[in-house]
């Protein structure tokens, strides 16, 4: 039974599958337009997925031995394909429609704070509704707001924007061994907190970080510090202590210094490898990192804008042709107050604030 | 050549004629300093940044305008606001440093368009010149207009 393969056909593009591969996962095994968005489902997470809605597929024809169509749509992170199985996803009217109908849904309660998010620019949510949503909400309430709460020294929560996709739940069951992060309430009212407001402390919890589709959980060493697409994304890795983390890792870095560090994502926006908490947080120096090379980032993606090959500059060879240093008509850093040289704003623990800006002038 | 343009004089005067004609015309020049030339409506100047009806800066360092910029003039750093600042800054988010290297800007008003906080705009003034080159970095002081609030005290 195991070692059977079906054959699916997902938007006229067919494919032979192991049995009890899921729709979505077929999908991605052919990859490209026909792979449905997911904002909730995580491969890497056992029961993810059947939250978000957004991957819903129409499955035209349901089998070769039962051809009816399945009368409603589906959602494909949790149907499996069947044999002759034909799945419509791009080329189905109604699956566009249902698609842009869900990214309503999913924005309705979502603030509108792009701009101070740090999330923006590596969020899902920013891209569906990029691809899929519409340009304005017709929602006239007053949106879903809550008490702002702080979960410890690393991780800063924003419930505001959460989508409710239960990845972080279950990032933090299927992690650590106890679970002090979950759901409360119900409905409307939902929330991911910590159990009686404890600070998370696990080795590993930092990857909720990671698996958030939206900003509702951030890096609180890099709040604010920098926007993702002016940072460079590179591959590092380190001799890590901690036996279930292989220290393989992703730096986001302006010039020598680091200021953020993630794990590795995949082509679906997965994180390749979890990672701990001592490799994304403590280790800020390039020193401690051995730098592999430039990330491979998709060429649509806003990341990819400071575009660059290679990572050590070129040697500046005018002064031995010259025999003498050129002299500048002006040097930026000695007028401009911004990435001075002298001042890492990555070391700064936590978000700036106008005082830290204060005793740097002074300094 | 033709008797007629040996002759000289002919064509003398018919050249005479056209620069006669120019003295009756009405002049494209415009004597600058003392007179100005109207601006066309959409002309693109100095960048200001904006606040809203309460003072406080609109700006919230979300790093588009510097995204748009293809000079890459605008540079920024982002701070949190403290509580008790919230009358200065109307985000959660503001910028810390602003500056925009005039020197490089090309006054396309891509930041302008960028702007999701109505926060910059390029304003009708012209850039006014200087010797030193120093001068033409603009930060935030130089940028951001004056508060509606304390001007209305003085």
């Amino acid at each position: 039974m195991s070692d059977q393969k079906f054959k699916v056909t997902v938007d006229n593009i067919t494919i032979e599958v192991p049995a009890g591969t899921t729709i979505l996962n077929a999908a991605r095994m052919i990859g490209g337009d026909v792979t449905p968005p997911a904002m909730c489902y995580y491969s890497k997470l056992k029961d993810s997925g059947g939250k978000c809605r957004t991957c819903l597929v129409e499955v035209s024809k349901g089998s070769e031995k039962d051809p009816r169509p399945m009368p409603k749509l589906m959602a494909s992170c949790r149907t499996t394909v069947m044999d002759g199985m034909e799945v419509k996803n791009i080329t189905s009217e109604k699956v566009l429609d249902a698609r842009k109908g869900v990214v309503e849904f999913l924005l309705l309660n979502h603030p509108l704070d792009c701009p101070v998010c740090d999330q923006a620019g590596e969020c899902d949510l920013q891209n569906l509704s990029y691809e899929h949503g519409s340009e304005s909400t017709r929602y006239e309430f007053k949106r879903r707001t809550f008490e702002k709460e702080d979960i410890g020294p690393y991780i800063s929560l924003h419930m505001t924007r959460c989508i409710m996709c239960f990845r972080c739940v279950y990032t933090a069951d299927q992690l650590t061994e106890r679970r002090e992060h979950g759901i409360l309430e119900r409905g409307d009212h939902a929330q991911i907190s910590t159990m009686l407001n404890k600070s998370l402390d696990h080795d590993f919890i930092g990857n909720v970080i990671d698996v958030c589709p939206v900003g509702a959980l951030t890096d609180k060493t890099f709040r604010f510090k920098n926007r993702v697409w002016f940072t460079k994304p590179m591959d590092a890795h380190r001799d890590c202590g901690n036996p279930k983390c292989n220290g393989k890792v992703r730096l986001w870095m302006r010039g020598e210094e680091v200021f953020r560090v993630t794990a590795r994502k995949d082509q679906w926006g997965e994180v390749e490898e979890f990672i701990c908490n001592e490799c994304r947080f403590e280790k800020k120096e390039t020193k401690d990192w051995v730098i592999e090379g430039p990330s491979v980032i998709n060429r649509s993606s806003v990341i990819a804008q400071g575009h660059y090959v290679g990572t050590k500059a070129s040697p500046v060879l005018i002064d031995k042709v010259v025999g003498q240093q050129p002299k500048y008509l002006m040097n930026i850093h000695d007028v401009s107050d911004v990435n001075r040289p002298d001042v890492d704003l990555s070391k700064i623990e936590g978000p700036a604030h106008s005082d830290d800006f204060k005793s740097l002038n002074k300094g | 050549m033709t008797f007629g343009e040996r002759a000289y004089l002919p064509g003398l005067a018919k050249g005479l004629s056209i620069t006669l004609g120019h003295i009756f015309k009405k002049t494209a020049t415009t004597r600058y300093p003392e007179e100005k030339r109207p601006f066309s409506p959409v002309f693109r100047g100095l960048h200001i940044l904006n606040r809203d009806e309460e003072g406080a800066e609109r700006c919230t360092a979300c790093g588009l305008c510097a995204l748009a910029c293809p000079a890459e003039a605008i540079t920024m750093e982002a701070a949190e606001r403290k509580p008790g600042e919230e009358k200065l800054y109307r985000e959660e988010k503001y910028a810390a440093k602003y500056e925009i290297n005039m020197l490089r800007c090309i006054f396309c008003g891509f930041c302008e368009d960028a702007c999701p906080k109505d926060a910059i705009y390029l304003t009708e003034t012209v850039m006014p010149a200087n010797y030193n080159r120093q001068s033409f970095i603009y930060k935030k002081e130089d940028l951001l207009i004056p508060n509606p609030k304390n001007t209305d005290s003085k």
